[in-house]
């Protein structure tokens, strides 16, 4: 397994990326489109775009990914897409029938310099039907900035301000699962907070066997709420990559104020998003939320013995890595080498933030942000770790290192439920804790010589 | 087989060089020729064929599924001259780069490129902007270039450009620059800073095409000036370009001029187009 992989030295790269720590634009976007209700999620671009992109949703979350394609030919490219883009709207609206067709580009519609803007205010819509957009080619960012730029899309183009507020909080779940949103709505919830939730992939990405296929799941924000957005009281943005672009298009266009926390991944994480929700709410905080909280502490200090100090290497998405790594701080294990796929946003400097606040010097902890699996198997080489935490895309590295690995984030394609079980929240926290000490407790069974066997622990 | 690209700045004189140099090629010297226009605007057959506006080979890709016939897009035109226009998209929208590649590949799948062809010539739209635009000197194409130049900084300047294009395809493939043709605007000093020019590239201005009212005449006519005034002296010009192509042995690759180079060149020989 991964034998080509030099094992001497780490070998300075400058232009090639292997295994990439990230994925298409549109991916996010689609996914972001999905969490909208009676949205299409439109691909301007060739049909093998969004083929892999609808397959690689499905292959995470076990579901369907509904969406449709401008399907360029060869004319279309040289031609320009606009043609196409006029057929297709018209045909999924005499076909499928959603309220708003959500349209991304493509590196290929991208490049020819197709104007979107152009083309979809010179359609002629029917009644009441709308056509938004974002720009996604895959040359710049990744899957989180086609999911943030998707999701500023719909503030941009539907979100309207009338002259009374709705007093609601409008709250940005971050690239998050259909699970940990369910998780994040259990505590506006708990503080009573009247919230409009967007994107809200429950009940699409994670909706239950009825026996009959809807094409548009019952889930989703409902387009009413969406074109409320303006009146909202307030935002909270969770993680700055995937949600504060949309937090700030809400601001410029209709001057609500936000807040950005990172996502509520571990204990100081969610105090963070709970004590959010008790400023907006002037609330205290409910003592069933405190009770959750001192559960996982608890919970924490019992498996201590066997997390402490131990090494682990981190990959995945920006915001939910910076929660992972404040977790895994929490819980006294070392991170080892942290890193993403996802450009910007400073990654390396907030890294060093949360090291220092955990009292972890610089020199402990391998960062970088625009890394990818390859090199991050070149370091592990060099100096081993007990666990992986990440997508699934850790997989190979860790058969060649028979090194542990404990599944969490976006995307984990080969393994079940992922999507439906909270990483976010103090149960999200207790779940992590969970899969992190089974895992290396596990091992430990497993290694150790027969006479050292603990049959209890 | 010659297959020969020429290249230019805007508005230079490519196409009416091109298609004066293929009819004096075809009269003169006898030759089968095709002429390949890689302009959206698709006006580089236009004096060959008569004002005739033939259907372009990206018309056909609008026409949904339909089998295309060679004889739709390949008109022949005067002196036997076959005349294809690539065509491409309304200015402002698509890629017309990418209409060049297409129109190419769609040519040579229909099986315009045939044995008894002395010469391919591809007329090609302003500068190299992008790879598109680099098409007819790619994979083994165009063997051979000619840049189109008069004596203005802005001129040399795309020349010098394009010089920079023909180096990078060199490398790869068998592309080398023929030599420069200078098509007069009667500046001062004009054909001293062509040659100059041409032989800091390395390479050689291949010839002089004066300047004649009788051009316009000829085009304002839709005719060659081979065909609508043969015995003129502008004829006899395009004649002796003919037999300089036709008889060229020096290829190159350029070594194209920093812009201080060519500033000097111009302070020297000419003047900064003021």
């Amino acid at each position: 397994m991964l034998d080509a992989t030099p094992r001497d030295s780490v070998m300075e790269r400058k232009g090639l990326v292997s295994n990439p720590c990230k994925t298409c634009q549109p991916v996010g976007a689609i996914y972001a489109a999905l969490g909208v209700h009676g949205v299409m999620p439109h691909s301007h671009g060739s049909q093998g775009c969004v083929a892999f992109h609808r397959m690689f949703l499905t292959r995470h979350f076990k579901e369907p990914a509904m969406a449709s394609t401008s399907a360029f030919t060869e004319g279309a490219s040289v031609f320009g897409g606009g043609a196409n883009l006029k057929t297709a709207v018209k045909n999924i609206f005499d076909i499928y029938n959603p309220e708003v067709i959500a349209v991304h580009t493509t590196c290929l519609s991208e490049t020819i310099g197709d104007d979107l803007h152009s083309f979809i205010s010179a359609l002629e819509l029917p009644k009441g039907k709308r056509v938004i957009y974002c720009n996604t080619p895959s040359y710049v960012g990744s899957h989180v900035t086609g999911f943030s730029s998707m999701a500023a899309g719909f503030v941009n183009h539907l979100a309207e301000k009338s002259n009374e507020t709705t007093g609601k909080l409008f709250v940005i779940p971050g690239f998050v699962n259909p699970g940990d949103m369910r998780e994040m709505k259990l505590y506006l919830d708990a503080f009573d907070i009247d919230y409009t939730m967007m994107p809200d992939t429950t009940d699409v990405m994670d909706a239950p066997m009825t026996g009959n296929f809807e094409l548009f799941p019952k889930g989703g924000t409902p387009l009413a709420e969406v074109k409320r957005l303006g009146d909202a009281a307030h935002t909270i943005a969770l993680g700055e990559w995937a949600s504060e672009p949309c937090a700030n298009a809400l601001k410029r266009k209709h001057d609500v104020n936000f807040d950005v926390l990172g996502l509520p991944i571990g204990l100081a994480g969610t105090d963070a998003y709970v004590m959010a929700l008790s400023k907006f709410s002037a609330k205290p905080v409910p003592r069933e939320i405190d009770n959750l909280r001192g559960r996982l502490v608890d919970s924490m200090l019992d498996v201590h013995q066997y997390l402490s100090a131990k090494r682990v290497a981190i990959a995945g998405d920006p915001d939910t890595v910076l929660g992972l790594l404040q977790f895994v701080l929490e819980c006294g294990m070392i991170p080892a080498y942290v890193g993403t796929g996802t450009p910007g946003g400073n990654f390396e400097a907030k890294v060093d933030t949360i090291l220092e606040k955990y009292g972890v010097a610089q020199d402990d902890c391998w960062r970088k942000s625009e890394t990818d699996y390859f090199e991050l198997h070149q370091r592990i080489i060099q100096n081993p770790v007990d666990l992986l935490l990440g997508p699934s895309l850790w997989k190979q590295i860790a058969k060649a290192e028979d090194i542990p690995l404990v599944r969490c984030g976006f995307p984990i394609l080969d393994r079940y439920i992922h999507p439906l079980i909270p990483i976010v929240g103090y149960s999200g926290a207790l779940h992590l804790l969970q899969m992190i000490a089974d895992t290396l407790m596990d091992r430990q069974d497993a290694l150790c010589e027969d006479q050292d066997l603990e049959f209890v622990m | 087989m010659r297959q020969v690209a020429i290249y230019g700045k805007g508005g230079i004189g490519k196409s009416t060089t091109t298609q004066n140099l293929t009819g004096a090629l075809a009269t003169h010297l006898g030759k089968n020729i095709m002429l390949i226009g890689c302009d959206p605007k698709a006006d580089s057959t236009r004096m060959l064929l008569h004002g005739l506006a033939q259907k372009t080979v990206l018309d056909t890709l609008r026409e949904d599924g339909d089998e295309i016939e060679l004889d739709s897009i390949l008109k022949e035109g005067f002196a036997g001259i076959r005349c294809v226009e690539s065509g491409g998209p309304e200015p402002g929208v698509g890629c017309a780069g990418r209409g060049i590649i297409t129109s190419i590949n769609m040519l040579e799948q229909m099986g315009a490129y045939t044995e008894d062809l002395d010469y391919v010539f591809y007329d090609v739209l302003g500068d190299v902007v992008c790879g598109g635009f680099a098409m007819p000197i790619r994979e083994g194409k165009a063997q051979e270039i000619y840049v189109v130049a008069s004596g203005e900084l802005m001129a040399l300047y795309a020349a010098n450009n394009i010089c920079k294009g023909v180096q990078k395809y060199a490398q790869s493939g068998g592309v080398r620059l023929g030599g420069v043709i200078c098509n007069s605007r009667k500046v001062d000093g004009e054909r001293e800073l062509i040659e100059a020019f041409a032989k800091q590239l390395g390479s050689q201005m291949i010839y002089f095409v004066p300047r004649d009212n009788i051009v316009q005449h000829a085009e304002i006519n839709k005719q060659v000036v081979t065909e609508f005034a043969p015995e003129s002296d502008q004829a006899a010009a395009y004649r002796g370009l003919a037999e300089a192509v036709d008889n060229n042995d020096m290829f190159v690759i350029p070594k194209p001029l920093e812009q201080d180079q060519l500033e000097d060149l111009m302070m020297e020989h000419g003047f900064l187009g003021i």
